[in-house]
């Protein structure tokens, strides 16, 4: 992966293939602690303890396509390279917890990427299933926030219109960019 | 600086074309959005797609997503559903190439062979 927001893009595709119905993406960047920490979270279906246990492992995966994964080792192998670390917590039937650290200036760690891209695809992905994919995406640069909340988007829209329209989501994606460049303080 | 106020604009302009995105008789379009996928470049691929549709007005046109659908090696990878045809797999593509797609193959029917998974494995 080339940088961040496809990684995750990455996982956050597992949380809608888990069933959620809201997932939660948050992306805090502390210059003066020096960190970067984005946490996913979703009401999706969960996971057991066992496969909670070996889900760091490349040779587990729920595919049947074949017989690895790699969405969660390549992100795994990102933090660690960054003096970070990867934490998954799940609860079976309730949901599960993804928090990703990285040191913010470590040489190594990989840009952020194009965010309002990534969550247009999951947008896009959301709407094509057979029930509504809601998210919350907050971003906080040194305590300056942006947030998008596609259920206020599809409240002002109303019941009769997608919200994986072409028109909305390039609304959508001049929002984000707006909206990160006033929390980045135009730099 | 954008407001939410403008999505009520939004709505009363794609009211009309949504209907008839609704019933999905029209051309289906599904980009590989796996970790192969997305790692080899398919996220780009998917908003060109987006964007030409948007661009040219293909209101019967839908764009999907998928998972892996198992030759990782020739992502990203778009496949092409259009009424009464068979399946067109296009493999190793790339914006440029997306846009061609939708230009010749959605937009006049005419497939570009050069680009699909038959001319990459001669």
């Amino acid at each position: 992966m080339k940088d961040l927001s496809l990684h995750i893009l990455d996982l956050s595709q597992n949380s809608i293939s888990a069933g959620a119905g809201l997932v939660e993406i948050s992306i805090e960047e502390d210059t003066k602690e020096d960190r970067l920490t984005i946490c996913i979270n979703d009401n999706g279906k969960g996971m057991d303890k066992d496969f909670l246990e070996k889900v760091m492992d490349p040779f587990v995966t729920t595919r049947t396509s074949r017989r690895v994964g790699l969405g969660i080792p390549l992100m795994l192998a990102a933090c660690s390279r960054c003096e970070g670390d990867l934490v998954v917590e799940s609860e079976k039937n309730v949901g599960t917890r993804l928090k990703a650290v990285f040191k913010h200036s470590h040489i190594d760690r990989a840009p952020m990427g194009d965010m309002a891209e990534t969550m247009l695809s999951l947008i896009l992905a959301g709407s094509d299933v057979n029930r509504n994919v809601d998210f919350v995406y907050r971003h906080i640069i040194d305590g300056r926030v942006f947030c998008l909340d596609t259920r206020e988007i599809r409240t002002a829209l109303g019941n009769d219109i997608n919200l994986g329209e072409p028109e909305v989501l390039m609304w959508i994606k001049d929002y984000i960019n707006e909206g990160l460049k006033n929390i980045r303080g135009g730099v | 600086m954008k407001t939410i106020q403008e999505l009520e604009e939004i709505r009363k302009k794609t009211l009309d074309t949504i209907n008839i995105r609704k019933d999905r008789s029209g051309t289906r379009i599904v980009v590989g959005m796996a970790t192969c996928g997305i790692a080899a470049g398919a996220r780009p691929v998917l908003l060109t797609i987006m964007d030409e549709i948007k661009k040219h007005d293909l209101s019967d046109v839908v764009v999907a997503q998928t998972g892996c659908i198992g030759m990782c090696r020739l992502e990203p990878i778009v496949e092409v559903y259009k009424p009464g045809e068979e399946k067109v797999t296009y493999v190793k593509v790339n914006p440029s190439k997306a846009i061609r797609i939708v230009n010749e193959h959605i937009m006049k029917g005419k497939v570009v062979e050069g680009y699909t998974i038959g001319a990459e494995s001669k």
